[in-house]
């Protein structure tokens, strides 16, 4: 395998803080592999300027292997960019040739203040999973683990909304930010268990609210957080959501303290795909 | 220092419920005045979060991340462990406990083991009821696998996924307690030191990372659930950010670092393809369920794989150990890889690869059983490689991947210092000289949900407090001490990147303290990481400043791996015998395999600090086997 090497012309947003102004710096990388990550080619980048004595690109990644959820900008205008359901960490610069000029900002929403350059603060995503997205049972009070059967393709059907990484990058390729990928993969993946169901009405009402609260945005059906989630996870999940969301605001308006058991024979949705 | 593992009397099986009945309670009304501080929120710490907020302490947990949620157990791939017998294949908890022993090549503690054994049932019972969405088979109930160094089906797993569906699992139970008040996380902080007051773990001094300030915390009890070290060989599985530091503060405090050259390899990576690489990739071992490891019969062999015929190819592992096949532990697969690439039988571009090969699998089971069950791997060894394992064989590679040496812990998990609790692969306990595959994620949950909820009401309960404030000396000193230390790197005016001097020593431990150790190689190295770390305290290049500055993170974390690297070739050197992940060429059977020296090195070797350019101290807890005598270890 010959390592043909490549130069690049980088484009890159540099902004201090929220508050301050920023702008593109563009800065030439050389030397460049096809086996290298992009986020290799940034190391390189950076090794570079720090030996140059000059602040480097300010940028986030950990795992490097699409799962961390950490990594996440926009290349040439694509949220992860060029690859279908990848994140950055992945993305080879064997998709790149000499001469490129490649553009990278942050991931833009109301909800996620720049910190620096292209690092961002995600933390409203933990706000919303702090309204309910979990199952409320303590630490060894449990049945054992095979008392509830669960077919086989609802378990599935739950792992594939299970698999959100939390990157955000559904709110920033959304047009309005919304995060309603996000919050209805969460509210699928435990609804769909019966484990989740006792909580399911306050799961969802809550969740929502506090989704509302944080700035993010409306779904208007752009399709856009589909295309572009790392993890494959369909927008069925924001259809989901939003029947749960129905069917919760109707039965606590009708009686909010219905029992248990009147709640898990009512709640059980048809499958959406 | 006094090594007292306070083992609870009674037989093996009885231990765990004896200790239970014994240990002190904290009324539910006292509680919510005892303040536990909780640094990390991978597996363990975001089960010890939430199991002890469950009970109403107040905990604060400290991360790294932007979000707990990035933790590094979320990459852990194929499974958990546990003794439930769903298939009924002659598992029972003394299988696992028997298993993970002699896996672990009979150098941890007989105790310990069994109650993880114990523990493991109650662990997938949990996180079934949390919503973890374990694989099924079609009746509903759940399904498992095979893993290495096990001769039945006890592994649980979420396809490649289980990791990020147990540490997602994990966090949402710990996010519930923040709802519920009695968490409280910290994001974006980093441990800098430990501090102790009147002899006992008092609190932390944690760096803000993005705006650069030193705060202090106090509490009655700190946990360390800071992970692993494999990180010291620079190229690794581990995440970027996974650091020796937190624990290396608590190793200078006074804890005894235990085992640190107990370093696992793992035989199935993604080999590296440049200067340039940042990181290994994994590629689970449970992939060895169904792919088949080979080389070509003849050195040099350059054809395409799919070109080698049959009996030109060699599937040493099949060969070598016939019993347990391709699904021999870690620590014998990559061996067995190093021999072979160092006929000059490897493959691919450098030479330094074995094939794993899934024609057979694809052939018997077809490829979308394959794909149901790999999926998601197979996709990412195509992103990294270029290349469809669906019609070409794997190249793999082992890598640095887990670190069974950490901290050393009591019984409770308490370290040397009283009110400091080590979990998960922090600490040293439970997996000896080689862990076996699945059974990180079940140490870290017993850790955290079962064993920390009880042991640390004993503590804390029969424990007399005195007053410890932020403003106490011990508070300020330990933060000036940082200051100092911070405004010293940030001073050096040098060369080179803390990167490069990271490389550097990892090129340095790779070459001499990777598979395989000699006496005159951990010399040599004993000789140049002092050197190098010379060199970082003149030579270093640094920009920016105090605050959010991602250079200085880096330089601080070397800084802890550079002292660190010199304990583990030590430890490395002083244990002459070949065991486990441990292979040291002077002490090998005449067929190459590890020849284990139970007569003088049956110990846990336990490190203590004696200050700044003294030697370190080492301190031995000798290894009883009550129930399980030590054989020699064989898979053939």
């Amino acid at each position: 395998m010959e390592n043909k090497k490549f130069n690049i012309t980088l484009r890159v947003w540099k902004q201090k803080s929220e508050d301050s102004k920023g702008r593109f710096e563009t800065y030439n990388v050389e030397g460049i592999i096809p086996e290298m990550s992009f986020l290799e080619m940034l190391d390189v980048l950076n090794e570079k300027l720090i030996k140059e004595g000059k602040e480097p690109v300010y940028v986030e990644s950990d795992c490097r292997e699409g799962i961390c959820g950490c990594c996440g900008f926009v290349i040439n205008g694509d949220v992860h960019g060029p690859d279908e359901h990848s994140t950055v960490c992945q993305l080879h610069m064997r998709r790149f040739k000499e001469g490129d000029v490649v553009t990278i900002e942050p991931f833009r929403a109301k909800a996620f203040p720049l910190i620096r350059d292209l690092v961002i603060d995600r933390g409203a995503l933990d706000k919303i999973i702090t309204a309910g997205g979990y199952i409320s049972v303590n630490v060894g009070s449990a049945p054992d683990a095979n008392t509830i059967p669960v077919d086989k393709n609802t378990a599935e059907k739950a792992m594939d909304y299970a698999t959100c990484i939390g990157c955000g990058a559904c709110v920033a390729a959304c047009p309005n930010s919304a995060a309603m990928l996000f919050t209805g993969a969460k509210i699928s993946h435990l609804a769909s268990l019966p484990q989740g169901h006792p909580e399911r009405t306050k799961r969802v009402l809550n969740m929502i609210k506090i989704m509302d609260s944080l700035g993010f945005g409306n779904c208007s059906n752009e399709y856009e957080c589909e295309a572009v989630c790392p993890k494959e996870i369909k927008i069925s999940a924001i259809a989901k959501m939003n029947r749960e969301f129905l069917k919760a605001n109707f039965l606590s308006e009708e009686d909010p303290d219905l029992p248990p058991v009147f709640h898990q024979s009512t709640v059980d949705v048809p499958e959406d795909e | 220092m006094k090594l007292d593992s306070k083992i609870p009397s009674g037989h093996i099986e009885q231990k765990w419920d004896n200790y239970k009945f014994n240990a002190k309670l904290v009324n539910p009304a006292n509680r919510k005045k005892f303040d536990v501080i909780i640094i990390g929120s991978g597996l363990a710490g975001a089960s010890a979060a939430a199991s002890l907020g469950e009970a109403g302490y107040n905990v604060m947990v400290f991360t790294i991340h932007d979000t707990p949620r990035r933790a590094h157990s979320i990459a852990a791939q194929g499974g958990i462990n546990a003794a439930k017998n769903y298939k009924y294949d002659g598992d029972s908890v003394y299988r696992l406990f028997y298993d993970t022993l002699k896996g672990g090549d009979y150098r941890a503690r007989e105790a310990n083991v069994y109650r993880l054994a114990q523990i493991s049932t109650q662990i997938i019972d949990h996180c079934v009821a949390t919503g973890v969405p374990f694989a099924r088979e079609y009746g509903g109930l759940l399904d498992t696998r095979s893993f290495g160094g096990a001769q039945l089906q006890r592994t649980f797993y979420a396809r490649g996924q289980t990791g990020q569906q147990l540490l997602l699992g994990a966090y949402s139970q710990m996010m519930r307690q923040v709802a519920n008040g009695s968490v409280k996380v910290f994001t974006r902080r980093e441990m800098m030191d430990l501090v102790v007051k009147n002899g006992k773990a008092r609190g932390i001094i944690a760096r803000n990372l993005i705006t650069g300030e030193l705060e202090s915390y106090s509490a009655h009890a700190v946990l360390l659930c800071t992970g692993g070290y494999s990180n010291v060989f620079y190229l690794s599985t581990n995440a970027a950010t996974c650091n020796v530091s937190a624990a290396w503060a608590c190793y200078k405090r006074g804890a005894g670092f235990a085992n640190p050259c107990f370093t696992q390899i793992h035989p199935t990576c993604i080999p590296r393809s440049g200067q340039h690489q940042s990181k290994l990739t994994l590629m689970s071992e449970s992939l060895r369920n169904d792919g088949r490891v080979w080389v070509p019969k003849n050195k040099g062999d350059k054809r395409n794989p799919n070109d080698i015929p049959e009996e030109e190819r060699d599937y040493y592992l099949e060969r070598m150990y016939p019993s347990f096949g391709n699904l021999v532990p870690r620590d014998i697969a990559s061996r067995a890889a190093k021999k072979m690439i160092d006929e000059g039988r490897g493959v691919g571009p450098t030479g330094e690869a074995v094939y794993l090969d899934f024609k057979d699998a694809i052939k018997k089971q077809g490829k979308e059983k394959i794909k149901e069950k790999y999926g998601n791997l197979f996709d990412m060894y195509y992103r990294i490689t270029d290349e469809d394992a669906y019609s070409v064989p794997m190249r793999i590679y082992p890598a640095p991947h887990y670190t069974m040496g950490g901290l050393w812990v009591d019984y409770e998990l308490m370290s040397t210092i009283p009110g400091l609790f080590v979990l998960g692969e922090a600490n040293f306990s439970d997996h000896g000289a080689n862990r076996l595959g699945a059974s990180a994620l079940m140490q870290g949950l017993s850790d955290g949900y079962f064993v920390i909820s009880t042991t640390l009401p004993n503590y804390l309960a029969s424990t007399k407090f005195e007053d410890a404030k932020i403003e106490d000396e011990e508070f300020k000193n330990s933060k000036n001490e940082i200051k100092n230390k911070i405004n010293k790197i940030l001073s050096i005016k040098g060369n080179k990147t803390p990167t490069e001097i990271h490389r550097e020593l990892g090129n340095i431990m790779w070459e001499y303290c990777g598979m395989s150790r000699t006496e005159e190689g951990l010399k040599k190295a004993l000789a140049s990481v002092p050197k190098l770390k010379e060199e970082f305290w003149e030579n270093l290049k640094m920009v920016g400043g105090e605050d959010f500055n991602q250079t200085l993170e880096k330089a601080l974390r070397v800084a802890d791996f550079l002292e660190f690297a010199e304990l583990l070739l030590k430890d490395a050197l002083n244990r002459k015998e070949s065991c486990g992940g441990h292979f040291r060429e002077e002490s090998k059977t005449v067929d190459g395999e590890a020849r284990r020296d139970d007569e003088s090195f049956s110990y846990v070797a336990v490190w203590e600090y004696k200050g700044e350019k003294k030697e370190p101290e080492l301190n031995k807890e000798k290894l009883e086997f009550e129930y399980l005598k030590p054989t020699t270890r064989s898979y053939k």
